[in-house]
């Protein structure tokens, strides 16, 4: 391209208009051809960085959930991240419903997260602060859950709500809700996704 | 050690040939002849020294490779196997485990000297743009380096990291699970990670030697902040500053032979002596000392923070972001530094009012690193807000006002009217130029 | 040259300012307990006799819940047990292995396996232990701020549940009541934790020997200190050594070094 340049001020004026934009395209053409070359060969190598197919394998979880009474939580790992599950009672779940949305962060109400009785009984949020992806502590009846009841994070100090919502601290949206189905004999599947619609 | 003749114009046959076809005869030379100012002091020595942290860190890097294995599963225990099995593994280790600290420390110092003495000014801002790169490239070996012993606070640090990338809008999950190679933290990462960090020092090897081209270009500033007019300013590298670089390089060595051998784990954390735990995240994540500052600038930005609120909040941007960008901006903010600082001269020697200033700013750095190893807990987040504040009303604010409104002290007229007229030493105008070639 | 020692020491010290304030800067425990141990300071070696009876300590008592997994059985030779005596507690021990015809069988450990840990996963270790998770003991001691002192004072800072009341707050400031199967410690964070008292009695393992001192709580808690302080980092006696020759040849090479500089720089103002 460097030698085109060159050769064209050489020439005069006339031939160069209509032979210029002529080689022009091809050159842009060529370019264009030489860039995609390049960008197909360079995007198996920035592909193979993602997650491979036995790691997306690891997709779903199943839990039984009929040994975890009222008020207990459990903890469970999916695709490599915990995920806190709590049993409820209908007390802290309507209590976690009446929070007014204008006094959230992230705005979400607890039956969009949750869906409606007795579903919602049961809460499935993914363990990790959304902030810079701390544990938040919580599971453990002996945890600080922080002034929400909820969980507390003890890196950076976020605080959630009974439902995960963030009500305090540097943590930008609610402990994410991961797709879940409950089955009718009580399991639990994380991974994968259900209409929110009660289960009786 | 008296300069040989210049190989260049041999006349040794042999040297001649290879000469004229690869001329790296007459390279040598040029570092034998290399005109140094003649006033340097020992602020200046930081700069060998970093190279030479450089080569121990490649060096013990290269031979604690072959014995250390980068699976999630085994990572741990071969580090390990190198402290307890392995002939003087616990030597390479704690060599190369300190030597990041060193070269902070060092890289720290060398900047700081730029900063005091006004190296980054014209002509010399290409030289101070390669070393923020240098920088740049250093946090990103260190970090991964962390990585690889797989200790919990590896693992954390690892993860609070890489979640920064979360913080991008739109694309931040796709890149966070691109870094990682699935959906948190784990092999996959453990394994580019120690890629990387093996390939990172030789690209740092490569940035330095356009460092030093760019210096050899321009040659070296001195604690006058004058520039070299004549031979009567300079004297050559060598012998002059390689023995002094070789005197320094003896000093440091103690030092880091002191800590290797007597302290080794002073400066690390006693959680990454637990292997990496997924599920438990430890009460305190804190990183390595050198990361302070920027870890303290980074959490200083919190929701109902006012500057926050002015600044940023109202175009969209979350707190997160917005800490994250700060943490990147205190860093690239050192690259248009030579335009922020438009003041004629060069050395802070000469100038009252930036003195205080830099040593001000020099307290603040050192005040947010404190702060970077506190929890993010009153009154210590306020205190990081103002101190991060003022890291860039530093650079944005205070060194241009001062540039316009301070009244340096007069300057001398060449390095050798300063050097000759001051001290009173035995020799006088007459040994000016000893030793110096024609 | 003390220009030049100035300063490093002033850029080192500022450095490491920040580090000394982010290791102060912990918890409400009282001050740690020191056991004047032989291998503290610049010039500090293990006692072997202590060394030994820490590893019975060890054997007596920790080792029912608490692996030793980085440490091999070869390694009690440089503590000064006999080969025979090495051999002998390795092969208390099995391991399993796959025999010629393809079954899994247990064999009995020799000197060149590693410690055997008392659980064969972490699962079954929290299964047998209320739900808490023993920690391997191998590097305790470099894992907690304190070290060895932090190992001692847990070992002796036991309080009783009523003095814990009195004496220590949760998070929200309300005191402490250590529930079933949780006891109260001055030294954890937190000062609630799982495991029982572990050494209670005087007498509770029997120190033989000529110039075995009494085994006293407090002594046998310095002990496994002290022993354990020699499984997390026992090249610490190679390492000192080593460095102090590395010390003082670099102070004879840097000396030269000076004089080297002064002699080329003679003469010339700079």
């Amino acid at each position: 391209m460097a030698t085109s340049g060159k050769s064209e001020t050489a020439r005069p004026a006339a031939a160069h208009h209509e032979g210029g934009s002529r080689r022009d395209f091809i050159f842009l053409a060529g370019g264009a051809v030489g860039a995609f070359a390049v960008g197909a060969a360079v995007w198996p190598l920035i592909d193979s960085l993602n997650p491979a197919a036995d790691t997306l394998a690891e997709a779903t979880t199943e839990v039984d959930l009929n040994p975890i009474k009222e008020g207990q939580a459990v903890t469970v790992k999916w695709r490599g991240s915990p995920v806190f599950i709590r049993h409820r009672s209908k007390a802290v779940a309507e209590k976690a419903q009446s929070v007014p949305l204008a006094d959230l962060r992230d705005p979400e109400t607890d039956e969009q997260r949750f869906g409606a009785w007795p579903r919602e009984q049961w809460l499935v949020v993914v363990g990790v602060c959304t902030h810079l992806g701390c544990i938040p502590l919580g599971q453990n009846p002996s945890d600080n859950r922080g002034e929400y009841g909820g969980w507390f994070c003890p890196c950076h100090g976020s605080q959630f709500d009974t439902s995960g919502r963030i009500r305090k601290g540097p943590a930008p949206t609610n402990l994410p809700v991961p797709p879940y189905t409950i089955t009718k004999d009580n399991k639990l599947i994380i991974g994968q996704e259900q209409e929110k619609k009660p289960t009786a | 050690m008296s300069t040989p003749a210049a190989h260049g114009q041999s006349q040794n046959r042999t040297v001649k040939w290879i000469n004229d076809r690869l001329p790296i005869f007459t390279f040598a030379d040029h570092f034998q002849d290399y005109p140094a100012p003649r006033n340097l002091n020992y602020w200046w020595n930081f700069g060998s020294l970093a190279g030479l942290v450089l080569m121990i860190m490649i060096a013990t890097g290269i031979v604690l490779a072959m014995h250390y294995t980068p699976n999630s599963e085994l990572a741990f225990d071969s580090v390990e196997r190198i402290m307890r099995d392995v002939n003087y593994g616990w030597l390479l280790r704690y060599v190369h485990m300190n030597g990041a600290s060193m070269f902070f420390i060092v890289v720290y110092i060398h900047i700081f000297r730029g900063f005091y003495f006004g190296s980054y000014k014209s002509p010399r801002e290409v030289l101070w743009w390669l070393g923020v790169v240098i920088l740049l490239l250093m946090m990103a070996t260190a970090f991964m380096g962390y990585v690889l012993p797989w200790g919990q606070m590896s693992f954390w640090g690892a993860k609070v990291i890489t979640n920064l990338f979360s913080a991008i809008p739109l694309v931040g999950t796709t890149i966070t699970e691109w870094l990682w190679g699935g959906f948190t933290v784990g092999n996959p990462t453990l394994n580019r990670f120690f890629s990387l960090h093996y390939l990172l020092p030789f690209v740092i090897l490569g940035v330095v030697v356009l460092h030093i081209w760019a210096l050899h270009t321009v040659k070296s500033n001195n604690p006058l902040g004058v520039e070299m007019k004549g031979p009567q300013d300079s004297i050559p590298f060598h012998p002059y500053y390689t023995v002094k670089d070789y005197f320094g390089v003896g000093v440091f060595l103690l030092v880091f032979a002191a800590i290797v051998f007597f302290f080794p784990n002073f400066l690390g954390e006693p959680d990454n002596y637990i292997p990496a735990d997924p599920l438990k995240t430890p009460p305190h994540i804190v990183p390595e000392w050198y990361f302070l500052p920027y870890y303290a600038i980074l959490r200083s930005f919190t929701q109902d923070w006012w500057f926050f609120q002015i600044v940023f909040s109202w175009w969209g941007v979350s707190a997160k972001l917005a800490g994250v960008l700060a943490m990147f901006a205190s860093i690239l903010v050192l690259f248009v530094l030579p335009w922020l600082d438009t003041s004629k001269v060069r050395s802070g020697r000469f100038r009252p009012m930036f003195k205080w200033a830099i040593l001000v700013f020099l307290l603040d750095c050192l005040l947010l690193g404190y702060l970077g190893a506190k929890p993010a807990a009153e009154p210590w987040v306020s205190i990081s807000q103002w101190a991060t504040l003022y890291y860039f009303v530093h650079f944005l604010v205070i060194l241009p006002i001062l540039s316009r409104i301070e009244t340096p002290k007069p300057l001398p007229h060449s390095i050798a009217e300063a050097v000759l007229k001051g001290g009173g030493g035995a020799a006088a105008g007459a040994t000016a130029k000893p030793m110096e070639k024609a | 040259m003390l220009k030049l020692a100035r300063t490093f020491i002033l850029g080192a010290g500022l450095c490491a300012a920040a580090a000394t304030a982010a290791l102060a800067a912990e918890g409400t425990s009282p001050p740690l307990k020191d056991g004047d141990w032989s291998f503290e300071g610049v010039f500090g070696t293990y006692d072997s006799a202590q060394l030994r009876r820490g590893f019975q300590v060890y054997q007596g008592v920790c080792s029912a819940c608490h692996g030793l997994r980085q440490v091999s059985y070869r390694n009690l030779l440089q503590i000064g047990l006999s080969e025979a005596q090495a051999k002998q507690i390795a092969g208390e021990k099995t391991k399993k292995v796959i025999d010629d015809t393809g079954d899994v069988v247990d064999k009995p450990r020799g000197l060149a396996d590693r410690f055997a840990s008392p659980f064969p996963n972490d699962q079954a270790a929290k299964a047998a232990n209320n739900g808490a998770l023993p920690p391997d003991l191998s590097l305790i001691t470099k894992a907690r701020l304190g070290g060895p002192r932090y190992l001692y004072s847990l070992l002796i800072g036991y309080v009783s549940n009523e003095e814990c009341t009195k004496a220590f707050k949760d998070f929200e400031g309300k005191p402490l009541k250590p529930a079933d199967g949780q006891y109260c410690n001055a030294y954890f964070p937190g000062h609630i934790l799982a495991m029982a008292p572990p050494i209670t009695a005087d007498g509770q393992v029997e120190y033989t020997g000529e110039n075995a001192p009494k085994a006293t709580v407090q002594q046998m808690a310095k002990d496994v200190s002290a022993f354990l302080m020699w499984a997390a980092e026992p090249k610490m006696e190679e390492r000192k050594r080593l460095g102090i020759k590395v010390i003082l040849f670099l102070l004879l090479l840097t000396g030269v070094l000076y004089g080297i500089y002064r002699k080329v720089w003679a003469g010339i103002k700079h």
